[in-house]
């Protein structure tokens, strides 16, 4: 994950953890990319017994999850511009 | 007898010590009560007791059956943890308040009767307020007056559903209402069901019945949200099991919940509120399975609100020890944090995984059971929907909640570690998501029917894990390429704004006009009263034809007129 230690920084000097080392979120990142890649060609493994077609497409599940969610961060960042409101809205 | 009590009024009259016993003795009121209620209800055979005769009508205060077993005994062991959670707190309202809303909760679920369930629906709505106005600020006391008036509103509804289900049936009897199917003729369907299932809908906050949800329990206190999230909806939830299972028309309503309000999740900055929308999309999975109504999928829904409960209650303490050590929850001014409170950070992330539905972890037992009915009863459309939205809540609360709060960019705060009572109840509840999860056997075991079903076949958990991590892949991406949209101070605009802005709007400017047509109406008067009186004066002043005096001479002289006059008259007869 990104990692943006001047943005916000109010506190002591950085002290970063291992977690924020620039080395370990790129450990995570492969770490992911490796497991999702695992997953996606284990679809020829899975026995699938569902009824439905669209379940039998190959990676179906891994496709479905990564549109879904990109679809629902941009379209919910679309939603902002028609719901987003200051703050103190309802106080004011 | 007690042998017939109703395990809800243990906890309801017990608290009634509370604001009596010192303050050291409180917490151990509150640890004790959830405690002997729990001993009682394990200890209860099966049936209808503790019947009372009312009116010709029959009162069954004490029904204890599978499904209400599973739901009172989750409703005891959210009390218990949530009572660890607040030991810390000092004096007594929360404390009584909070043991009460729970026992009312328990007495709801184990009502045989529509009245024992209306009594209990209605003080479950007016403890629970304490919860929110012990926050004892402004803006609490108004959200509070809100979540109030809904909450009421909702068992006045349930009254009045009540009433006409008693006068057209005969009977009080808290079973099957109704079902409601989407090709049955609704207009066949007695307005009494439709009200009961309104009651319900609001409490189970069904889509544009829901905002009271985010509304209120963002606003509670830092353990007051953690009681509210735990009973209020989960008690909708088995009575829409109770008495309406089978009514598909709750399908398509539960697959709303699950989806709409992840949008809102995923903008939201107060991750309090993050975690209200989810908890709507959670529930969301739980009318689905009611609505289903096969053995299966109720016994999904039953098995769905346990482990809800508690990792629902387990993320609600993680932000509730944010908000108490650093003081604030609000995403914008959060990240960092897993470095001042380790174990907070790991305990919200199993409460993360959990909610996820993360293999070995509880959420991946029973939601499996609901999506695993929906796919068997040819739900098409209904699976894809809950498809997206087990993608979209890893996505805004198993990795926002977690990324946001504890580690993201350092926000420089730093501070101590939560409380031990707090992080004692975190573990609790860490252990219990992690042991369902692990050995889902105890949970099936107490499901409300009998159901074999396997969550761990090579099928269940790698497509599951498919769909997750490509979820995580998603995030990745979007963070690496900029495009996720950053945690902004805001207020997003939902069903709410209806009666707080628009409502508000009309009736101020309904009193506006009311007021502007008043001092019209009332000038006008005034004015064709002062005309009237203008003429009036005109001819009648002292100075006018009719009001002037008069010279007495003229009278004389008029006066002979009209007597030489008579004379003449009287002359010529």
């Amino acid at each position: 994950m990104p990692d943006n230690p001047d943005k916000h920084h109010d506190g002591p000097p950085s002290d970063p953890s291992w977690f924020e080392r620039p080395g370990t979120v790129r450990l995570i990142l492969w770490a992911l990319y490796i497991a999702c890649a695992g997953v996606f060609f284990a679809d020829i493994a899975i026995p699938k017994h569902g009824p439905f077609a669209i379940e039998y497409i190959f990676g179906f599940y891994a496709i479905y999850g990564f549109v879904g969610c990109v679809g629902l961060v941009l379209a919910a960042k679309e939603l902002r511009r028609l719901l987003m409101r200051p703050e103190d809205y309802y106080d004011r | 007898m007690i042998g017939e009590l109703n395990p809800g009024l243990i906890l309801i009259v017990g608290a009634l010590l509370i604001p009596v016993a010192p303050q050291f003795l409180r917490g151990v009121i509150t640890l004790v009560l959830p405690i002997i209620a729990a001993y009682h209800l394990v200890n209860l055979p099966l049936g209808n007791m503790g019947i009372i005769p009312l009116f010709g009508y029959e009162l069954v205060t004490l029904r204890v059956d599978r499904l209400s077993f599973i739901f009172g005994l989750i409703f005891l062991l959210a009390a218990f943890m949530a009572a660890i959670y607040a030991l810390h707190v000092k004096g007594w309202v929360e404390a009584m308040t909070s043991q009460m809303y729970a026992g009312s909760a328990v007495g709801a679920v184990f009502a045989g009767d529509l009245v024992t369930l209306f009594v209990f629906w209605e003080i479950t709505a007016i403890t629970s307020v304490f919860l929110i106005w012990a926050r004892r600020t402004e803006s609490a006391f108004n959200t509070g007056m809100r979540y109030l008036v809904i909450q009421v509103g909702s068992g006045v509804i349930l009254l009045a559903g009540v009433m006409l289900h008693a006068h057209a049936t005969d009977s009080i009897a808290f079973d099957q209402i109704g079902k409601i199917t989407l090709d049955s003729d609704w207009s066949a369907v007695p307005i009494a069901t439709w009200l009961i299932l309104l009651s319900f809908g609001i409490k189970a906050a069904f889509p544009l019945l829901h905002n009271w949800l985010q509304d209120a329990y963002p606003e509670a206190t830092v353990s007051g949200t953690v009681w509210l999230s735990a009973f209020t909806t989960k008690l909708a939830i088995y009575a829409l099991a109770r008495g309406f299972a089978g009514s598909d028309l709750l399908v398509p309503i539960g697959a709303t919940m699950t989806a709409f309000p992840i949008f809102y999740a995923v903008i939201e900055n107060d991750l309090r509120r993050v975690l209200a929308y989810s908890l709507n999309n959670q529930l969301g999975f739980m009318v689905v399975g009611v609505g289903i109504g096969t053995e299966l999928a109720i016994s999904g829904a039953a098995a769905h609100a346990f482990c809800h409960i508690i990792y629902k209650a387990l993320l609600f303490m993680s932000m509730g020890a944010v908000l108490y050590r650093v003081g604030t929850v609000k995403g914008s001014e959060l990240g960092g944090l897993h470095k001042s409170m380790p174990w907070t950070t790991v305990f919200c992330i199993i409460g993360a995984a959990s909610i996820s539905a993360f293999p070995l972890f509880s959420g991946f037992v029973s939601k499996s059971l609901i999506i695993s009915a929906a796919m068997k009863e040819g739900y098409f459309w209904t699976w894809l929907i809950l498809l997206f939205a087990s993608a979209g809540v890893f996505h805004h609360s198993g990795i926002k909640i977690p990324y946001f709060a504890f580690f993201a960019h350092d926000s420089g705060k730093r501070c101590q570690e939560a409380p031990f009572n707090m992080l004692l109840a975190m573990a609790i509840a860490a252990a219990l998501c992690i042991g369902i999860g692990v050995a889902p056997g105890m949970l099936y075991d107490i499901l409300p029917y009998d159901v074999t079903y396997h969550a761990y076949t090579t099928e269940h958990v790698l497509t599951q894990l498919q769909l997750l991590l490509f979820s995580a892949l998603a995030f990745a991406v979007l963070m690496q390429t900029g495009l996720y949209p950053p945690e902004l101070k805001s207020t997003n605009l939902d069903s709410d704004w209806f009666y707080r802005r628009l409502g508000y709007n009309i009736a101020a400017t309904l009193l506006l006009m009311s007021r502007e047509t008043w001092r019209g109406l009332s000038r006008a008067a005034t004015a064709a009263v002062s005309r009237l009186e203008r003429n009036i004066n005109r001819s009648h002043n002292p100075e006018s034809v009719l009001g002037r005096t008069w010279p007495t001479g003229l009278m004389a002289f008029w006066a002979t007129v009209m007597l030489g006059a008579y004379l003449v008259l009287l002359y010529f007869r």
